[in-house]
């Protein structure tokens, strides 16, 4: 060891106190460092990771706007479906019902119809037994006179006592019919 | 030992044992530099370990100039290895303590203060620099300095005059009747020791892993004679070992540093409890 080392050495015997071009030094070389990390290199980084994660983020934001699209359209899709699935169903129903109305309508009609037809009918057949008693009833007067007349030989042409004759007896039939009828 | 300025070894080169010549120990001395340039006696001179500092300092600047100056979006290499560095000390020291909010602010100087401790520490196994710088006491003195004046500043700033007292001392009623003694302990803790261990931690860390290195090249080279050959090649294996649990040594106390600087200001910002 030279001896100016074993001096030196003495000199320092404490090697926790530190000399001044030292300290000075030091703070120099940390101050290079501190000063260009914080005054540029850091800055720089920080911008471009900071654009890195915009650019993540901003492709996963695109992907999840795309995908929120895709699914409004197809709820939308699905709305319009059961949409129209629901108007179908109103419309068959619809017709439906008036198909319901549209038959009972008709067998309305129908029915008043043929209770039209039966009425008349029926009129018809009165009328046509009316007309047929009265013109049977002549019938058999004149026949009976005849008859009477024949048998009893007497002329009975004389026309006004013969139809009061005739139609006093047949009066008297309707009486006894009336009250047979009555007594029923 | 030659006075040779320009000497780069430790120790003398042609002392063997059984060969009349004692082991050449290391010691305080090994951490004492002939001046490169200027008189030891003033405080004009300039030597070693402030020509590591300086190169470590350049060193650390071109690799982050070079990584960082025109960063990309998508990295090459070089930016990727230097982004993670920056961004494990960045997640996994500043947010993780102090916040990302309140944190951003001090990462220019944790990464600064990582990175710069990591490369004076990491000159130790540097072939032919082979000096911690960190295992003079001035480099860490510095920068627990710059430490200590940020979180005095800092505590005064946030808490005021009577905030900074109840802060630094701890200042919590329900001590009750220990309460002024945990202040004047915490006082003592805060205040006055604790930029003393900060700075203290790295430097004997660095002094003795530097030491024990020497120790075991020095062994290598003075056993190197006789029966002694095979002591020797015991100590070389245990150099390379040593070199290698100091690699570990190196990062860990860089780490430790800034984790403890980021300890310090997270207590400042935080409110007194």
């Amino acid at each position: 060891m030279s001896p100016m080392l074993q001096i030196a050495a003495e000199e320092m015997e404490n090697p926790l106190v530190p000399p001044i071009p030292e300290l000075v030094i030091g703070l120099i070389a940390f101050v290079i460092v501190f000063g260009f990390l914080a005054w540029k290199l850091l800055p720089n980084i920080n911008k471009v990771l900071e654009e890195r994660r915009e650019a993540i983020e901003g492709g996963i934001e695109k992907a999840e706007a795309a995908q929120t699209e895709a699914q409004s359209v197809l709820e939308q899709y699905k709305a319009q479906l059961a949409e129209a699935r629901h108007e179908a169903a109103r419309l068959r129903q619809e017709a439906q019902e008036q198909g319901a109305t549209l038959i009972a309508e008709m067998r309305a009609e129908g029915q008043r119809q043929r209770e039209e037809i039966i009425a008349a009918g029926h009129a018809q057949i009165q009328a046509d037994r009316k007309a047929a008693a009265s013109a049977l009833r002549q019938d058999v007067g004149k026949l009976a006179t005849e008859l009477a007349g024949k048998l009893v030989g007497e002329s009975l042409e004389d026309h006004a006592r013969q139809s009061r004759v005739i139609d006093r007896f047949l009066d008297e039939l309707d009486d006894k019919a009336t009250k047979a009828e009555a007594a029923r | 030992m030659s006075a040779d300025p320009t000497q780069v070894l430790a120790f003398e080169t042609d002392c063997h044992i059984f060969d009349g010549c004692g082991f050449p120990a290391p010691g305080l001395h090994s951490f004492l530099f002939e001046p490169l340039w200027g008189d030891a006696d003033s405080n004009l001179y300039f030597n070693k370990p402030m020509l590591l500092a300086l190169l470590g300092s350049i060193v650390i600047v071109g690799f982050f100039w070079a990584a960082f100056r025109k960063p990309k979006v998508v990295p090459g290499k070089l930016q990727m290895v230097a982004e993670t560095g920056y961004d494990f000390i960045r997640r996994g020291v500043v947010y993780e303590t102090i916040g990302k909010k309140e944190g951003e602010k001090y990462v220019p100087l944790v990464v600064s203060l990582f990175f710069f401790i990591w490369m004076m520490n990491l000159w130790s196994i540097v072939p032919v620099a082979q000096f911690p710088v960190t295992s003079i006491i001035a480099y860490p003195a510095v920068m627990a300095a710059i430490v200590y004046v940020l979180w005095v500043s800092l505590t005064f700033k946030r808490h005021g005059f009577v905030g900074f007292f109840k802060n630094v001392t701890g200042y919590d009623k329900s001590l009750g009747a220990v309460l002024p003694l945990a202040m004047l302990i915490e006082f003592f803790s805060n205040l006055l020791v604790r930029p003393f261990t900060h700075a203290v931690r790295l430097f004997a860390n660095m002094f003795a892993g530097h030491t024990l290195l020497l120790l075991f090249t020095i062994a290598s080279w003075y056993l190197l004679n006789g029966i002694g050959i095979a002591y020797a090649g015991v100590s070389f294996v245990m150099t390379i070992v040593m070199t290698a649990f100091e690699l570990f040594i190196q990062a860990l106390q860089a780490y430790v540093f800034v984790l403890l600087t980021c300890t310090y200001i997270q207590g400042a910002l935080a409110e007194h409890h």
